[in-house]
Order: structure tokens, then C-alpha cells, then sequence
């Protein structure tokens, strides 16, 4: 098989100055499982376009750095 | 090398969300002694349909405002008359001890100034809808409380199939969706809670995940309780919504018709009577649509800044918060524009319709040891307090069951199979991404199934179900992540194939747009007014009608026939 990886636009923006490197929150309770840590600067983001846009992470995270946006499709 | 994880306990719930955390909890308020585990794809604590909580419940049966006897009368006409009555029975008989237990333990539901529940009309007859403004906080409370009730959690393993020997359920498998682990839990009794199959129809929008359901919620129980042996019943009867266009929420008449607010056509008409969601009012709405008069919409212009303001506060804090920056991204306002409205993808969900596993009015499947509640049984209109109530009785039924039988093990050669099929994709990273094959698939399904249905396009649609079975092969994944999505487009082909099956099988229409067919455009009682069930016999999907089950509750059909057409406009 072929493969390219192509640029999407994702909902979920993490503001990295605000993500604490050894919290967690955001990703243990998002029902799709979307996003993680980068393992090179601990900060929070969304790997997989996947989103419901329901707003656990925005909701559990304690330093306000996330923003879920509606997917572009959507928007 | 896959590092396998052995599990052990008496009850197995699959899927926490809101009847699996109520069957967990019940069965250990049944017996504290027994071990009760909840097998969960994503966590507890914000999973499933109420992972943001819930505007209201839908279906509450509250003494002083209506009797189970009228609630089973409503949901018989809504239902076009096929139902087994003794289930949906339960949902009005124990909805007000489980509303009561869930405001003991701190969920809050809207009250008058005397302290009792302030229940609204939203259905053609009688109240049923009880307000929940603070209902946010629902998923937090119910983890709080199987913490407290000691019932076992494992969070992030998706399960892929039931074990079945001798007949009965014995466990289930499936994988950790992060550290790729094979998991093996042998239980005595199983109890599914899966939720919908929400990702059967493609929102218009494209987005895969964009769907009214919670995308979690991919059909697996469906397919898991097929693949065990298990009836299911009314696939036919599709799930279809009037959603606010482009985004997967309800406009809300639920909420704000109560305050005033109706559903109307582009000149401000009504044209449904009920705002009640049946086949029938989307029967109504696609007509509306198809008749020049569209858009539809929610219209909410003509109240008052106060009123408008308090429905924002509830719409915008629970159930589905994102709402509020949809509109604000388009410029619109309820002070000047109507919500407008539009037909929402196709789904199976017992809570919102009809199609589910067969389940009696204790919540076991026609498989000893298993037993579903929730969206995935078949109890039809039965919403979040259905399954609280399902959840509850198969968590007292199970219990109660496991007293007798011992665990059975696993048969080795069913295991390996079943461990070679989860992992295919992982041996073929390059393959097609699910992405891709997910979106394929669901297209087919908008294309040919979507009602109106008719028989050359199901046909097609089921020949390409069929074969879909080889395009599944050429997918590939990355990572566990990646391989759940896979599986999760597995539960959605055999739903599809389920729903084709059964559409082209119930030569009538009936229950509004869930199953309008162009070809057998009438409602046909001396044929059909039955069940369709369907179950994996011999490797083959086999058909059968099942007989509706004698009434408890009269209702006269011919009479009563549930109609929300507004005809004088
Ligand atoms: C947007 C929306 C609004 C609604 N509004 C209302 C309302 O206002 N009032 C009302 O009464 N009802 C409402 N409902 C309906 C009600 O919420 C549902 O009927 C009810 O919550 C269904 O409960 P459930 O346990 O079947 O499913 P869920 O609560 O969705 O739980 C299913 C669980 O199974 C897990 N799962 C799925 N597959 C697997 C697997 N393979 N392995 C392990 N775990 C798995 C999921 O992660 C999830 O936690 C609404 C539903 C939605 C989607
Ligand atoms: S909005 Fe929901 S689905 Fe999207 S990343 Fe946040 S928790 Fe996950
Ligand atoms: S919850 Fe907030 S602080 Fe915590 S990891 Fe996520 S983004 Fe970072």
C-alpha cells in the first residue's frame, strides 16, 4: 500500500504554557482516546482526529489550556 | 509479542456508561460478596451518552403525573404497537425509585417551590419530561458510587467478542487500547452495556466522529451479542433524529418547548402537533422537507430575553455544551434566528427507537449467562432511565444467576482465532487506514439504506456489506489506537448487514421514517405485526418473525393510531 500523511486542521488547541508536564487530566477522561503527551515536552495534545467535541478535557483540566473548537468540517 | 492479561469474576459488565455503572452498582447492592468488574473502552468517569450529563430525563414515570399503565400505553401507540409491554412496563414501574436513588446520591433534578419534581409536557399525552438544568455532573456521581460499592473497574479495554460454551456466556475478550494487551476475562454471567451503534449512517457534514451518539459507541454490543448466538430484534426500526443542522445536537424542544418554543417550517408554521421524537413526527419533517417548505426550525424568536436566557443556561452547560460556539461561529443568535433543523444520520438504539438485542422484562438475552440493558436492548423509547432500570434489573438478575453455575474455561483453538483476528491489522501497519475503509462503508450506508428505503437499493446495500468482508482485511494499524477503530468499523459492517437484512425482510412500512419503504409504502398489520428477529445460525444470518407478546396494558390500535401531523397550516 501507498501511504501519505496529509495535514489536517483538529479541533482541540493546548496552550503549552499552561499544560502541567505531570498532569494527566485531559487524557484519562477523554471518551475517544485522542489525545496524549508529546513525549519530548510532556505537553498535552491531540494525535488523532477524533473528536466529539464534547468537552471532558476542556472541562477537567486545571490550568484552563485547552480550547475545543467544532471541527472545520462542521464550523 | 502480545502480553495476554487473565481476568476472573462473577459478573462481567461490558461498556460503564449509564446502565453499566447502575448494573454494576446493583449487583454488588445485591451481594457485596461477589465480584462484579466493569470492562470499559474508555473511563467511567466522562464515557458514553452523558459523559457532559444530561438536559433531562425523557421518560419519567412520577406518581401524581402518570401511571406505568399510561406510559405503556404512550410508548405501545408511538411504537405502532411492537413491543413486549412487560419490558417497557419495568421502565415505568421502578423510574421513580431510580430517580429517587440517584438524587440521594446528589444528582439534581428540577423541583417546584414544594419540593416536588416539576415534571413538563413534551409527549402527545401526559408528562414525562423532568428537567435536569444541573445534570452535569451525572457520570462523576454514578463513578463516585461504584467506587463506594466496591464493584472492580478496568478502564481502556475494549472488548470484541462474548466466550460462549455449552450454550451459556462464560467472559469475554478483547484489548487494552493503549498498551495493545490481549485481555481474557472469564466471568459467569455477562451483562452488556455498549450503547448504540452510532456510527452506522455518515453525518452530512463528512466528519466521521461529527454523529449524534457518541462515537464510542460503534454497534459493538450488537455484534458482540450476534457473534454469541444471541436474538436481536426491530433492526429495522432505524435510529433517525431532527438534529440542529450540521452539529449532532438536539435543537432542544425538550427543553425549550416547555418555555414556549416550537418546531416550524421556513414560513414559521407548525407542522407537528408533538415534539415528542417518534418515526412518525421524522416522518413529518421529511415530507416537510421534501415539500419546498424547508428548512425547518426550532423557533424560538417570539420569547421574551428572559426566557431566551435560561434556556442558553441550561443548553449550554450540560448534555452537549459545544453548542454554543457552533452558533457563535456561524453568527447566529436565538433573539433572531430559528435553530434550523435537519434529519440526522441513521442509528440502532433501543433508547431513542426500537432496535436492539431481544431482551425479556429481566434483561436476559435468549443467551443463558447474558444479558444486555441500555441503548443495545431492545426496550423501545427507553432512554436514560431505561437504562438505569435495565441496568438495575440485569445487575439483581445476574447476580441472582451466578449463584448456581461455576466458571467454564475458555476453549484454547476459539481463543487463538479470535486473537489472530483482533491483531491482523497491527501485522499489516501499511494497510488501508480505518479512516478511509470507516468512510467507505458509511457512505454505502447513506447511499442505499437511508430511508425511504426500497429494494434495489438494499439489495445493493447488502451486497456490499457482504463483501465488505475483504475490504476489511486490507485495513491496517499503527498502534492499539488505531486497531480499536478497526474494530470498531468490524461492529459497524455487521450492523449494517443486520440493518439491511432486516429492512428488506419487513415487506411494509411502518413506525414513520425509521422504516418507510417506497416499495410497501402502508402499515400491513395481518402481515406483520410482529417482530423481526434475527441470529447467527450455522455461520449465516437467519430471519424470523417473532410474535409480539400478549399485552398487559389494552390498547386499541385501530383507534389510537399515533398521528402528529399538523394538517391546517
Ligand atoms: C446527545 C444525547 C442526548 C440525549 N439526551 C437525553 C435526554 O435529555 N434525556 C434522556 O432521558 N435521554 C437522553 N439521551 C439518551 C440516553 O442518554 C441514553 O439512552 C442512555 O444514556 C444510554 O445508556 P447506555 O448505558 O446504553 O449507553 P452509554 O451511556 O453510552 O454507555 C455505553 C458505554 O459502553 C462503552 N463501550 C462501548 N463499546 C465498548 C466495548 N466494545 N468495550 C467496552 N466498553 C464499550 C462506552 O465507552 C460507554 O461508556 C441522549 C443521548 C444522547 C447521545
Ligand atoms: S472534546 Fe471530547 S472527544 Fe474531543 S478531545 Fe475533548 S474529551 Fe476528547
Ligand atoms: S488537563 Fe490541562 S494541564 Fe493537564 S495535561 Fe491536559 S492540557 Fe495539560
Amino acid at each position: 500500500m501507498a501511504l501519505t500523511t496529509q495535514r489536517v486542521d483538529v479541533p482541540v488547541i493546548v496552550d503549552e504554557s499552561k499544560c502541567l508536564e505531570k498532569c494527566n487530566a485531559c487524557i484519562e477522561v477523554c471518551p475517544l482516546d485522542v489525545l496524549v503527551k508529546n513525549p519530548e515536552t510532556g505537553k498535552a495534545y491531540m494525535k488523532y482526529d477524533e473528536c466529539w467535541f464534547c468537552l471532558p478535557c476542556e472541562k477537567e483540566c486545571p490550568t484552563n489550556a485547552i480550547t475545543v473548537q467544532i471541527p472545520f468540517l462542521l464550523r | 509479542m502480545t502480553n495476554t492479561q487473565q481476568l476472573k469474576t462473577d459478573v462481567l459488565v461490558v461498556g460503564g456508561g449509564t446502565a453499566g455503572t447502575m448494573a454494576a452498582i446493583k449487583a454488588k447492592q445485591a451481594n457485596p460478596e461477589a465480584e462484579v468488574l466493569i470492562l470499559e473502552k474508555a473511563n467511567i468517569r466522562r464515557s458514553g451518552a452523558i459523559a457532559m450529563g444530561m438536559d433531562g430525563v425523557n421518560t419519567a414515570v412520577i406518581p401524581g403525573n402518570s401511571t406505568p399503565e399510561q406510559y405503556v400505553r404512550e410508548i405501545t401507540i408511538a411504537n405502532d404497537g411492537i413491543l413486549n409491554q412487560k419490558a417497557v412496563y419495568q421502565t415505568g414501574k421502578l423510574g421513580y425509585e431510580v430517580i429517587q436513588e440517584l438524587d440521594s446520591w446528589g444528582v439534581k433534578f428540577q423541583k417546584d417551590t414544594y419540593g416536588n419534581y416539576d415534571l413538563k409536557q413534551v409527549h402527545r399525552v401526559g408528562k414525562y419530561v423532568l428537567p435536569m438544568p444541573e445534570g452535569k455532573d451525572l457520570k462523576k456521581i454514578l463513578t463516585r458510587q461504584v467506587k463506594r460499592h466496591k464493584a472492580k473497574v478496568t478502564n481502556r479495554v475494549m472488548a470484541t467478542r462474548v466466550m460462549v460454551k455449552d450454550g451459556r456466556a462464560i467472559g469475554a475478550v478483547g484489548f487494552d487500547v493503549r498498551n495493545g494487551d490481549f485481555v481474557v476475562i472469564q466471568a459467569k454471567a455477562v451483562i452488556l452495556c455498549t450503547g448504540a451503534c452510532g456510527r452506522l449512517g455518515l453525518p452530512e457534514s463528512g466528519y466521521l466522529y461529527g454523529t449524534y451518539e457518541n462515537p464510542t459507541n460503534a454497534g459493538d454490543g450488537y455484534s458482540m451479542a450476534y457473534h454469541a448466538g444471541a436474538e436481536l430484534t426491530n433492526i429495522e426500526c432505524f435510529q433517525i433524529n431532527p438534529l440542529i443542522k450540521d452539529y449532532n445536537g438536539p435543537a432542544c424542544a425538550y427543553v425549550a418547548s416547555p418555555f414556549g418554543a416550537y418546531t416550524a417550517n421556513a414560513e414559521g408554521h407548525r407542522f407537528v402537533s408533538c415534539d415528542y421524537w417518534s418515526g412518525q413526527m421524522m416522518l413529518e419533517i421529511w415530507k416537510e422537507l421534501n415539500s419546498g417548505k424547508g428548512p425547518i426550525q426550532l423557533k424560538m424568536t417570539h420569547l421574551d430575553e428572559d426566557t431566551i436566557s435560561e434556556i442558553e443556561s441550561i443548553l449550554w452547560s450540560n448534555e452537549r455544551p459545544s453548542r454554543e460556539r457552533f452558533h457563535e461561529s456561524r453568527g447566529e443568535n436565538y433573539r433572531t434566528h430559528g435553530v434550523e433543523m435537519h434529519i440526522s444520520e441513521i442509528g440502532l438504539c433501543s433508547g431513542h427507537s426500537a432496535s436492539g438485542v431481544w431482551v425479556n422484562e429481566k434483561g436476559e438475552t435468549t443467551v443463558p449467562g447474558l444479558y444486555a440493558a441500555g441503548d443495545m436492548a431492545s426496550v423501545p423509547h427507553n432512554y436514560m432511565i431505561g437504562a438505569f432500570v435495565f441496568g438495575r434489573l440485569a445487575g439483581t438478575n445476574a447476580i441472582e444467576y451466578v449463584r448456581d453455575v461455576e466458571h467454564l474455561e475458555p476453549d484454547i483453538d476459539w481463543l487463538a482465532a479470535e486473537k489472530a483476528r483482533i491483531y491482523k491489522p497491527m501485522q499489516n501497519p501499511d494497510g488501508i487506514p480505518h479512516t478511509q475503509v470507516e468512510y467507505k462503508l458509511r457512505r454505502i450506508v447513506n447511499d442505499y439504506l437511508q430511508p425511504p428505503k426500497n429494494t434495489y437499493k438494499m439489495d445493493i446495500a447488502l451486497n456490499k456489506f457482504i463483501n465488505y468482508h475483504d475490504t476489511l482485511d486490507l485495513m491496517g494499524a499503527k498502534d492499539p489506537h488505531e486497531l480499536m477503530r478497526c474494530m470498531e468499523v468490524h461492529f459497524i459492517r455487521d450492523c449494517a448487514e443486520m440493518a439491511a437484512r432486516a429492512s428488506l425482510y419487513r415487506k411494509e412500512s411502518r413506525w414513520g421514517l425509521y422504516h418507510y419503504r417506497i416499495d410497501y409504502p402502508e402499515k400491513n398489520n395481518q402481515e406483520w405485526f410482529c417482530h423481526v428477529n434475527l441470529k447467527k445460525e450455522d455461520n449465516n444470518m437467519t430471519l424470523f418473525k417473532r410474535p409480539v407478546e400478549p399485552y398487559i396494558v389494552d390498547v386499541n390500535l385501530e383507534k389510537e393510531v399515533y398521528d402528529v401531523k399538523v394538517t391546517s397550516k
